[in-house]
């Protein structure tokens, strides 16, 4: 099948890529464009490990297609931080110990900074619905609740 | 009390950032798909869509035309003669005259690109003979059931019985009869759980080669590198030392990670290709039909016990099919289920029954939350009979150092007591319940395990220390072995570095099962450690010429031993290291062992639940875990331990279940269908670290990591019942079944 010539947006710098029309946006970032940091762990949309952000809307980048992307601003995990300044949910998710395995915690971080920038203040019960489309199945998501939370607050200009 | 208790330590027990955090939380660190190499095919692999069924013919000669497909490999292209385990795992590898469940691998291909080798894999054509199946595990030891596979019986099993039970278990002390005599209420229930997934949310991935000469090597996510590189030799009938596999990190096991699923498939691929190396994804498809899940159960419980909440006796038989192989955990099942408690009489008796379903593979604590989900439950039920505190009666029957278990050996130092006293004294219990909430108590157990154990650790020219271990780190076991290092040395926990090795550079290790890495390759690296600190002591005392054994070590430095060896000032590790080029040359130390000294955690959960009578739901309102860690390295990777434990059981009560159609085929093979809890699930789950130091650790572990998928089960069920009234007796607790429970009330 012919390939499709993409010109897209990530994490700030221009880049180019020949899709397959079928392949995925995240097939494409982790096999054409290098950027291995979003993960496939279902490849259905219902884990949220490979989220990511198209024109600041959060989606899983397993349901997009590679071709969607031409034109677009895309963010991953591999922008998150400020060149070697982490932002402060990647601080607060190692200070809090919410990962274990870590597969997930991209995904979760990506997820939880869309939050954040649209909700800088939200309950326990808003972060828990919220990321309630990525999985993690090492933590029992409390300490990745506590550490969001932390995060907000610091964000926010609050003491912890 | 522990000898230990007043000890105090500067590292151990604190709770510093983790090693590989900065990798992990900026999508830097490489798990098993994340690896690619020049020349690099992609593979895919052709499953049976039956549960079972003979296999007539395999034609790859359209997939074989295709431009870019390079090799195509059938179970002929492995070694005859295997037997035992070695046949197993090649059998499960790859179908040879039977596929024997839904999603048995029957052949594999390799291409240039991963939608190549998909549509060339469509291409093979496999021709069925589909025979009867059977997937639950009383009806697959019905006389007349489908036979999966004859001769796989061992001599336990009586004569007359379903060729599809393979191993009888067998156990007890004491008169029965007797003890339901003297019992004030006798009661007995069955109980059935069924299969469920490890649900790591990283799919199996591989990326494998191997040359016409044998020579291979491996880039996969894996608990254990060695156990790969032992099975895919056996599989393969290559030499073990020829293949050198590197483990990636590892996105979650669970224990499903420490067998082999696809990765002699790549490697077979790779050979018949010319060496190019081939990577194998598994889509979440393939693993929740072909890989990992646990065994599903049916048992019967027979309990007697005193008006006083004594217990008398007990009677159980568990029966629990594994898949398509021999190995479900019925054996454990029956140890866990029966540990916490002085039962008085035993009488156990377990089958290994084999049906039409994937092989079972470990899961954390294999076997113990079904064993402690019929036990529990009916030690529950009778206390609500007689009017008995659920937690007093626990502690009326808690085993105690010394104690012999029921499946024989004697408990060593253990804290359950301890445990259930911290439970006993937790604000949760005193927490008001309102109309449709209930509250649940329940204890588990596991042995946690020792294992081949290998490490090696070098201290390095600037005074730093480098460890190896062979133990991948699923949970912050860098971060635990790194503190009892620094803690040991008497250097900062960042001048560590512990590093997860291949297979070239370290002997062999077990993988990082059985709640062992803190445990094992903790002790392994002190006594590492230990081992580098004679040698530098050794050095300082040849450059004040004294004896090295009037040199000692303390807060990273060699200093003489007392007055009479000498004024010295301290040497330190720093100096030592330094000089270390013109003193002799590099120091290192290495430990080799079995780790002796192994100590068994107990847990008790508390949970309080809110059952909605209009639609079944189950909502966990607070819960509370409590667990004796011996000693806790990294607590917040302790309590990560407690809660993602927790966590898993509560989906295993409530949700998660393996779905089956009248043909054998898994209907529930996405994550959309097979749920796992979802953070809108969950509330809170407190955590309770007690800490009665195991005497047999330098540092006192026991080992965390397992416990706690217990007692989740029968605490629900118990809170459950407390809500309603209805005693849930077949998991999962979905709304269906508790809303039909209530119903028929």
């Amino acid at each position: 099948m012919s390939k499709i010539h993409v010109t897209t947006t990530i994490n700030g710098d221009e880049v180019e890529f020949l899709a397959d029309p079928r392949e995925t946006l995240l097939d494409c970032l982790r096999d054409h464009v290098g950027l291995t940091g979003s993960k496939e762990g279902c490849g259905t949309g219902d884990c949220g490990a490979c989220s990511v952000t198209v024109d600041g809307t959060l989606v899983c980048s397993c349901l997009v297609l590679g071709v969607e992307a031409e034109g677009k601003d895309i963010r991953t995990i591999e922008g998150m931080a400020d060149g070697a300044t982490l932002h402060p949910l990647q601080r607060k998710f190692i200070e809090h110990a919410a990962l274990q395995c870590g597969f997930c915690t991209p995904g979760l971080l990506v997820a939880s900074k869309a939050l954040l920038d649209k909700n800088p203040n939200p309950s326990e019960e808003e972060v828990r619905y919220w990321i309630a489309g990525n999985l993690c199945r090492c933590t029992g998501y409390d300490k990745i609740i506590r550490a969001i939370m932390d995060a907000a607050a610091e964000m926010r200009g609050e003491a912890a | 009390m522990a000898k230990d208790e007043y000890r105090e330590f500067r590292l151990v027990g604190t709770r510093p950032d983790r090693p590989d955090g900065l990798d992990k939380v900026t999508g830097r660190a490489r798990y098993g798909a994340d690896m690619t190499a020049p020349g690099m095919l992609w593979g895919a692999v052709v499953r049976s869509p039956h549960a079972h069924a003979r296999i007539v013919k395999i034609d790859a000669t359209k997939a074989l035309a295709l431009d870019g497909v390079k090799s195509v490999v059938t179970r002929a292209d492995f070694p005859e003669g295997l037997t035992g385990e070695d046949w197993n795992l090649q059998e499960n590898t790859i179908a040879g005259e039977k596929a024997l469940y839904d999603g048995h691998a029957v052949a594999a291909v390799a291409a240039t690109t991963r939608f190549l080798a998909e549509e060339a894999a469509r291409l093979i054509e496999v021709e069925y003979e589909v025979l009867p199946h059977v997937i639950d595990v009383d009806e697959a030891m019905k006389p007349d059931a489908p036979v999966i596979r004859h001769g796989v019986s061992d001599t336990t099993v009586p004569e007359g019985m379903s060729p599809n039970i393979v191993r009888k278990i067998e156990f007890g002390n004491g008169d029965l009869g007797a003890a339901f005599a003297a019992a004030d209420l006798v009661m007995e229930k069955s109980f059935k759980t069924e299969a469920t997934h490890q649900g790591y949310i990283e799919p199996h991935a591989c990326l494998g080669q191997m040359g016409s000469d044998g020579k291979g090597e491996m880039w996969v996510c894996t608990q254990g590198q060695w156990y790969i590189r032992k099975m895919c030799s056996a599989v393969l009938g290559t030499e073990a030392s020829q293949l050198r596999v590197t483990p990636s990190e590892i996105g979650g096991g669970f224990g499903g990670k420490t067998t082999i699923f696809m990765e002699p498939l790549s490697l077979a691929l790779s050979r018949k290709a010319g060496g190019k190396p081939v990577k194998i994804v598994m889509s979440r498809s393939e693993v929740l039909r072909a890989t990992g899940p646990t065994a599903s159960a049916s048992m019967d419980v027979k309990l007697g016990m005193k008006k006083d909440g004594t217990l008398s006796g007990i009677q159980v038989e568990f029966r629990m099919q594994g898949g398509a192989f021999p190995g479900a955990p019925t054996e454990f099942a029956l140890y866990c289920g029966l540990a916490p408690y002085k039962f008085g009489a035993v009488e156990a008796v377990g089958y290994d029954v084999i049906a039409n379903r994937p092989r079972c593979a470990a899961y954390r604590a294999p076997g113990a939350p079904m064993g402690s989900f019929a036990i529990e439950s009916l030690l529950d039920e009778m206390c609500l009979k007689l009017g008995l505190d659920a937690l007093d009666v626990r502690f009326k029957n808690a085993v105690v150092a010394g104690d012999r278990a029921a499946y024989g050996p004697k408990f060593g130092s253990i804290g359950f007591v301890e445990t259930l006293e911290a439970t006993k004294n937790h604000p949760n219990l005193l927490a008001e319940l309102g109309p449709n909430q209930g509250r649940g108590i329940a204890a588990g157990y596991w042995f946690n395990h020792n294992g081949e154990t290998s490490v090696s650790m070098a201290i390095s020219e600037d005074g730093t220390a480098q460890v190896s271990v062979g133990t991948p780190d699923i949970g912050g076991s860098r971060a635990s072995i790194a503190l009892m290092v620094a803690e040991t040395l008497g250097i900062a926990y960042e001048d560590v570095r512990v590093n997860v090795a291949e297979t070239g550079s370290l002997g062999v290790n077990e993988p990082t099962h059985g709640s062992r890495a803190t445990f094992a390759s903790g002790k392994a690296a002190v006594l590492a450690t230990e081992a580098a600190i004679k040698e530098m002591c050794k050095r300082a005392a040849n450059e004040w010429g004294i004896e090295p054994d009037a040199v000692e070590w303390a807060d990273g430095a060699a200093r003489p031993a007392g007055p009479n060896a000498g004024q010295f000032p301290p040497m330190t590790i720093k100096e030592i290291a330094g000089a270390m080029g013109s003193t002799g040359g590099p120091i290192s130390g290495h430990h080799e062992s079995l780790p002796d000294g192994v100590g068994a955690s107990f847990g008790c959960h508390v949970v309080d639940v809110e059952v909605d009578p209009e639609t079944g739901r189950t909502e966990i309102l607070r819960y509370l875990v409590v667990q004796d860690a011996g000693r806790a390295i990294h607590p917040s990777y302790v309590e990560g331990q407690y809660q993602g434990g927790a966590a898993q059981g509560i989906g295993w009560a409530l949700n998660e279940e393996y779905v089956y159609d009248d043909k054998g085929r898994l209907q529930n093979s996405v994550f959309l269908d097979y749920r796992v809890p979802l953070a809108s699930d969950l509330p809170k789950i407190d955590t309770v670290i007690v800490e009665v130091p195991n005497p047999g650790h330098p540092y006192g572990v026991r080992g965390v990591g397992e416990t706690g998928i217990t007692p989740p089960l029968p605490a629900l069920a118990n809170a459950v019942r407390a809500a309603t009234g209805v005693r849930m007796t077949h998991l999962p607790m979905s709304p269906s079944k508790v809303l039909a429970a209530l119903k028929g009330r």
